[in-house]
């Protein structure tokens, strides 16, 4: 445990965090290194969110602070079988693998991305396109946002980045996968990812974080995705990190006209996670589909905050949040819509439900609707309790026993998110994780 | 989760509890396959959810599936009959049929002698504020529906069951 020296508040606050805005930059261009410069400029008036900040309310992150967290020097030894277990089918030949933040050319293939699409890391991304990445790295999410925005600019120089051309649709989902090993403790990574999806392009990205073991460490990520006119991208956030782990994301997409955003956020690891999501509907036509669930037990924690916010006329989003704790865990949402003055015609929907399968588990579910313009459809319902005993009844009463049907109801809730990932083998995989949690393992569910 | 899929689960779930041997995802196909002749159910309603998005007449005709698959000692049919069309009717009371026999009772609570057309019961009771007032045969069930139920639930009726 670090000793934290006693002086004034700000300082103090971000001293375990110190370590990780130094050191020489690992920049690839002079442009990135003026990034880094700003983000360590901003750094010491930054301070580490308390609970008494509203957006921090029920997640308290003193215990982060008791860390004294150090970047990772080298990244530890992984099995290359167990590495193997970890990929999906139809991203076996366009993926990007990060072990402990560092890319690895070993076990990353990206013969199968096909026509018009880059995947790759930074320094490579810049030697293809410099121009399209410099326009938009650090532009969502610059280094003064908060202490975590900063801390990760102010160590940029590894990302993945993902740059789709014009008109380029992509054959084979992209699976971005950030390993994390039983490595040196209070070590600490930070992904950085960009994701660019040229005019009517389309593309399907899966970004990961898992750890090969309990997964102790702090990982602090950073995606950006600019998603251009008539473009689609489907982004599925999957953080499954160990029981002992650390996670803080920040995920900031923007829509241009008729651009399509569906993402499906989905958090059942770390001992505590927070995700910031924040979509720009910044033009007419856009569409944003914003999907979340968070599988909980034990005492883990898992945070979400969206933003969608509504800042053209005739844009659409839809989100649906669920949240299954068990054991002492505790979930919480926060959905913030904002519709802007000028957003007339906007049509809006969010809904959130939580299951509670314990009298300890708990969960906080927030909606917040700020609506400036006069002409706005906006619906959005928040609900969370136990199981239906009449769907419970209705299973007993085909003689199921009611263990049996407690854990097949809490399967069929969480799997409604799920159905929506458009990756088939990653359904069956997350299908199986949440058989897995309910104790339902045997059970096959077909379709 | 499949309609499949949970009657498979309750098949599997009932044969472990009779000693029975557990069928396989194909064994189960093939029994389910045939059990869906019965209420002329197309296959594809096996490979939807449970229950979502099914019409009225589906969710009955699913019901009865269950009954044939699930074979139970005591079903309970509540209006059974509502909702449903001629066809669908005729349908899910040949289902009934088919699955009545000595080994099980089936008990079928309606508001209606039309389902009797079609199923002919063994007794017929007249129930009201959870009491049995009448017992008989269909023929009872033909004359409350020529004189209404006031004829047994009204004042009068209500002291000739006493």
């Amino acid at each position: 445990m670090a000793v934290v020296p006693d002086i004034a508040g700000g300082e103090r606050a971000s001293q375990p965090f110190a370590a990780l805005g130094e050191g020489p930059s690992r920049a690839p261009a002079a442009w990135v290194s003026a990034l880094v410069s700003r983000a360590r400029d901003a750094l010491p008036r930054l301070s580490l969110p308390t609970t008494g900040e509203e957006a921090w309310r029920f997640t308290d992150l003193s215990g982060l602070a008791r860390e004294s967290w150090r970047p990772v020097v080298s990244p530890g030894a992984v099995d290359a079988a167990a590495v193997d277990a970890l990929l999906i089918d139809e991203a076996r030949a366009s993926r990007l693998v990060f072990i402990d933040g560092v890319y690895s050319p070993g076990f990353s293939d990206t013969r199968g991305i096909g026509d018009g699409l880059g995947v790759a890391p930074l320094a490579q991304a810049l030697r293809a396109d410099e121009s399209g990445v410099r326009a938009q790295l650090g532009r969502l999410v610059g280094g003064d946002v908060d202490l975590f925005s900063a801390l990760n600019t102010a160590a940029l120089g590894e990302a993945a980045v993902v740059n789709v051309a014009r008109g380029a649709r992509g054959r084979a989902p992209i699976h971005l996968l950030f390993i994390g090993t039983d490595r040196a403790p209070a070590s600490a990574v930070q992904p950085r990812l960009l994701l660019l999806a040229g005019e009517h392009s389309a593309v399907t990205v899966i970004e990961e974080y898992v750890s090969l073991g309990e997964g102790r460490g702090f990982t602090n990520a950073v995606t950006e995705a600019v998603i251009g006119e008539n473009a689609e991208l489907s982004h599925i956030r999957l953080q499954g990190e160990g029981a002992a782990a650390w996670h803080v994301g920040r995920v900031a997409v923007e829509l241009a006209r008729d651009a399509r955003y569906a993402g499906v956020c989905i958090a059942s690891g770390a001992r505590l996670s927070r995700l910031d999501l924040a979509v720009r509907l910044g033009a007419p036509g856009a569409r944003a589909t914003v999907d979340g669930l968070a599988l909980l037990d034990g005492r883990q924690h898992a945070d979400s905050h969206t933003l969608l916010d509504h800042a053209s006329a005739d844009a659409t989003s839809r989100q649906l949040y669920k949240s299954v704790c068990d054991g002492a865990s505790h979930s919480v949402f926060d959905g913030r819509i904002v519709v802007r003055r000028d957003a007339q015609r906007t049509d809006s929907a969010q809904q959130s439900r939580g299951l509670l399968l314990s009298a300890r588990a708990q969960i906080n579910a927030k909606p917040q609707l700020e609506i400036f313009a006069d002409d706005v459809k906006a619906a959005h319902g928040a609900t969370v309790g136990q199981l239906d005993a009449d769907e419970l009844f209705y299973l007993q009463s085909r003689g199921m026993p009611a263990a049996q049907a407690r854990r097949l109801l809490t399967y069929a809730f969480a799997a409604e998110v799920v159905e929506r990932v458009p990756v088939r083998s990653l359904v069956q995989r997350l299908r199986a994780r949440i058989l897995e949690r309910t104790g339902l393992a045997t059970v096959e569910t077909g379709r | 989760m499949t309609n499949s899929a949970f009657l498979r689960l309750a098949y599997n779930t009932r044969a472990a509890a009779r000693g029975h041997e557990e069928l396989d995802p194909l064994e189960f196909d093939d029994l389910v396959r045939e059990k869906a002749k019965l209420v002329e159910m197309d296959p594809a309603f096996l490979e939807r959810s449970v229950n979502d998005g099914f019409s009225g007449g589906e969710k009955k005709r699913n019901e009865i599936l269950q009954m044939a698959i699930l074979e139970p000692k005591l079903a309970i049919l509540d209006e059974t009959d509502s909702g449903l069309d001629i066809d669908a009717l005729r349908v899910v009371a040949g289902g009934v049929n088919a699955l009545s026999g000595p080994d099980n009772a089936i008990v079928m609570v309606t508001h209606y002698q039309r389902l009797l057309d079609y199923i002919v019961p063994d007794y017929v009771h007249v129930m009201a504020d959870g009491r049995i007032l009448k017992t008989g045969d269909r023929s009872l069930a033909l004359e409350l529906e020529s004189r209404g139920y006031d004829w047994v639930t009204g004042p009068a009726g209500a002291r000739r069951a006493a």
